[in-house]
């Protein structure tokens, strides 16, 4: 399974490393949102706060799109080649997902570095840990993106649709960009329901070094749910679908 | 190699596969011809773990294609009708992915690659990423990384579509040189009869969902068809009048021509033109055509294949003489 997951990462990756242009450019846009929102927020302690959120933003929007690739796969071939080998199925969904993923863990340092000398901190243990709960959620994400892809194989806007409708609810929801503590009613029971609020809440407690807060254990936990569910939504929808 | 019993494949009311009864033995190669929209792929994708049957079993080198998919794949090679290359890829980075994904090591798999790369002459354009490369080189690349862990038992879907004839030749050649040199059984569909006719010692003639016809090209021929005699006249009531001179054989007139079906046509031609001649009419054109697999077809299904869709009549304008 290690080694399956590993052949297709490494396959999705390739691209990417023999034309690191396009690696670069992603990471671009973390930055923009750094340098022109995180100044908007109150607060000396707005990079502590904002900081975990940014990461956490770049991770879903790349694993969100794990099957964008997948759709020109499914049209061409290549997609069907995979799928006639013994590759194990949830190999083919982790695989790529973690494609998405790995390059983020990049930006995230590279974020971290430039906040430095702006005063910011982190405890390096606590945002390795982070990292591994956010890869969690991200794996699921990435595998529920592949199903998209996979439902829309016939008409590629239903692709970008719901990606897009889902998105951004799921980012605000969050309180990755503002806090949702001071929102009306409404809107933090809506939120309370959003899996990604606790992976969030998650990052930021270790992200500081707050090893040992509940916030860790119901961040693993929503983690561990979405990265389970998608999987197994995942691997049905593969099977069905060929 | 390949057992089926009553495979069937349903999508919501059509019967794309009607239950499919299939035996194939080890080294054979053997082609599913029929029209678009036949079954033909569906049944592969079928043997190939790819969709799972409605009803029927089927085993495939050995194993069952629904208990037991991760054997089944293991032994097979299939190559789709698309290009099994991703185009941001590299041909050569994606047959090396392609051997570890059958679970060769790095280093094997780097060397197989480079041996196949070298007998498929694909060496001026491995290393360039598959986007840029033309359709017969993408298309043997899609062979290379259908052999990469040298199956026994190779599925090929439509191999030839979209290929000049050059191309296509070049395709059957590997493909044949594969079977001789390593005993590989091979199953392909094909819409091309010269490619069934030319290729397969077995061909399967697959018509909505069923199996209509299974056996050798020549054997095909001669059981449903037979020979074609086409005489000529000088005019059409000399056709006419000769039809009636050759009475019960298999008649049909078209114009100053008529078409007579035998099993043997060079031995049957001297004693006919003996007997028109003996009537006062004589031949002025003599042919005699051995039978294509169409006509197998046409035979078989009142349709022709060639005009690729069902419903055609083949050649509307042709009237049987009524003798």
């Amino acid at each position: 399974m290690l080694t399956d997951t590993l052949t297709v990462f490494s396959r999705e990756l390739r691209p990417s490393l023999r034309n690191p242009f396009t690696i670069i450019i992603s990471m671009v846009q973390p930055l923009v949102f750094l340098a022109l929102f995180a100044p908007l927020l109150p607060g000396s302690d707005s990079l502590r706060w904002f900081v975990p959120g940014i990461v956490v933003m770049s991770c879903l929007f790349a694993a969100s799109m794990t099957g964008s690739n997948l759709l020109f796969e499914i049209q061409t071939g290549s997609h069907e080649r995979m799928l006639v080998t013994p590759l194990r199925r949830p190999a083919l969904l982790i695989g790529r997902a973690l494609k998405e993923i790995v390059p983020m863990v990049a930006q995230a340092a590279l974020i971290v570095i430039v906040c430095l000398p702006f005063g910011y901190r982190l405890s390096v243990g606590g945002a390795l840990l982070g990292l591994i709960i956010l890869a969690g959620f991200c794996v699921g994400l990435g595998a529920l993106s592949y199903t998209l892809a996979l439902a829309s194989k016939q008409q590629e806007w239903l692709f970008w649709t719901v990606q897009q409708t889902l998105l951004f609810p799921i980012l605000l929801l969050a309180g990755v960009l503002l806090p949702i503590d001071g929102g009306p009613g409404w809107l933090r029971a809506l939120a309370a329901w959003n899996p990604l609020r606790y992976v969030v809440d998650a990052e930021r407690a270790l992200f500081t070094g707050d090893l040992w807060a509940s916030t860790t254990i119901t961040g693993l936990l929503a983690a561990a749910i979405v990265g389970t569910l998608g999987l197994v939504i995942g691997v049905r929808a593969m099977r069905r679908s060929a | 190699m390949i057992e089926t019993r009553g495979l069937t494949k349903h999508f919501k009311d059509v019967r794309a596969v009607d239950g499919i009864d299939l035996t194939v033995a080890r080294g054979e190669l053997v082609a599913l011809l029929g029209p678009n929209g036949a079954g033909k792929s569906t049944t592969l994708r079928m043997l190939t773990t790819l969709i799972p049957p409605t009803s029927g079993t089927a085993r495939v080198a050995g194993f069952d294609v629904v208990r037991r998919q991760r054997e089944v794949r293991q032994r097979i090679g299939y190559i789709g009708q698309g290009n099994g290359a991703g185009h941001s890829q590299r041909g050569r980075d994606e047959l090396i992915s392609q051997g570890r994904a059958y679970g060769m090591g790095v280093r094997a798999a780097r060397a197989r690659a480079a041996e196949l790369i070298d007998s498929l002459g694909l060496g001026e354009v491995a290393d360039r990423t598959v986007a840029t490369l033309s359709g017969g080189q993408r298309r043997r690349l899609d062979i290379a990384m259908g052999l990469i862990h040298a199956p026994g038992l190779l599925f090929l879907d439509e191999p030839s579509t979209g290929l000049d004839p050059q191309n296509r030749a070049n395709l059957q050649e590997h493909i044949l040189r594969l079977r001789a040199e390593h005993d590989t059984t091979i199953v392909l569909t094909t819409h091309y009869l010269d490619e069934a006719d030319s290729m397969a010692e077995r061909v399967i003639v697959v018509d909505h969902g069923r199996v209509i016809a299974d056996d050798s090209p020549e054997r095909l021929k001669a059981e449903h068809v037979g020979d074609t005699i086409l005489l000529g006249f000088d005019t059409e009531a000399d056709t006419t009048r000769a039809a009636r001179v050759l009475l019960g054989r298999e008649l049909t007139a078209y114009g100053q021509e008529l078409k007579i079906r035998t099993q043997s046509g060079p031995r049957q031609v001297p004693g006919m033109l003996e007997d028109l001649r003996l009537a006062g009419l004589p031949a002025v054109s003599v042919e005699v055509a051995r039978p294509t697999l169409d006509d197998v077809f046409l035979q078989l299904t009142g349709r022709s294949l060639r005009e690729g869709g069902a419903g055609h009549q083949s050649e509307p304008t042709r009237e049987l003489v009524e003798v």
